[in-house]
């Protein structure tokens, strides 16, 4: 195997993610993209520490995982807080701090 | 395709199968950010979850497979089920989903990865990973508990302090 396959499918995941975090309105959905961002993140640490001989990808990439869990936990919580307020999760109806 | 053509007579088991887990894992990743339907955005993300697990043990990460496996697609797709039935989303098709414009979206997806594969390529060419990368559980743990203890420690603070929180975010009164 060689390094570049891992990169680059890394590469097309995240910018699958960044793409889905700008195009989606619905706060759930934006959610899932920034988890597909995280886990390609993942893919290309694991990829180097294999590349290197190196532990640090790996040790890197399960605090990742735990960071990532307790960042759906509050985002999750923040989103129920919006739709308990605004009876919508609509990203573009979020909008008292625009001028 | 010279990438490709370089690395087939080395180990042809692992690249097929990481071709295979590959195009499974974009089109579902390609289907989360295009449905319109919000809990098949949740189930493909489950199969994107399930082929990064996969990469994971095709590099030799065998404890960072079952990680992924018991945290994310255990835990955090569970977390995303609550959360679209408590937001009472509209179950079925719902052309609401996306922005009514997403030609920026799509322009700042496409450039970047235009940056990054063209960097990458550049960079790493045809670069061979070892032949033998497979790290034990017991090498993993034995680099958090020395090196990174510090760091374990703060992610343990890091979720006792998410879990506070979403307790005082979400309670109602």
């Amino acid at each position: 195997m060689i390094l570049n396959q891992f990169l680059l499918l890394a590469a097309i995941l995240f910018c699958l993610g960044v793409y889905g975090a700008l195009a989606r309105r619905n706060a759930v959905l934006v959610l899932m993209s920034i988890e597909l961002i995280l886990n390609s993140v993942n893919i290309n640490l694991v990829a180097f520490g294999a590349y290197h001989g190196n532990l640090s990808g790996e040790v890197f990439a399960l605090f990742i995982i735990a960071v990532a869990a307790a960042e759906v936990g509050i985002g999750l919580a923040i989103v129920l807080l919006i739709y308990r307020n605004r009876r919508s999760i609509d990203l573009n109806q979020a909008d008292l701090m625009k001028g | 395709m010279s990438l490709v053509l370089a690395s087939v007579d080395w180990n042809i088991a692992q690249n097929v199968f990481f071709y295979i887990f590959a195009i499974i894992m974009v089109f579902s990743a390609f289907k989360v950010v295009t449905t319109d339907n919000i809990v098949h955005a949740a189930l493909f993300l489950v199969v994107v979850l399930a082929g990064v697990a996969a990469q994971f043990i095709l590099l030799g990460a065998e404890f960072l497979a079952s990680t992924q496996v018991l945290v994310y697609i255990g835990a955090v797709v569970v977390l995303f089920l609550f959360g679209i039935m408590l937001t009472r989303a509209q179950v079925g098709a719902d052309s609401e989903l996306d922005q009514p414009n997403r030609w920026p979206a799509l322009l700042t997806g496409s450039m970047m990865f235009a940056v990054l594969a063209a960097t990458l390529i550049r960079t790493f060419e045809d670069t061979e990973l070892p032949d033998e990368t497979v790290t034990t559980t017991q090498q993993v743990s034995d680099t958090i508990f020395s090196q990174y203890i510090v760091a374990f420690e703060a992610t343990s603070v890091l979720l006792l302090a998410a879990l506070i929180g979403a307790i005082v975010i979400a309670r109602k009164d």
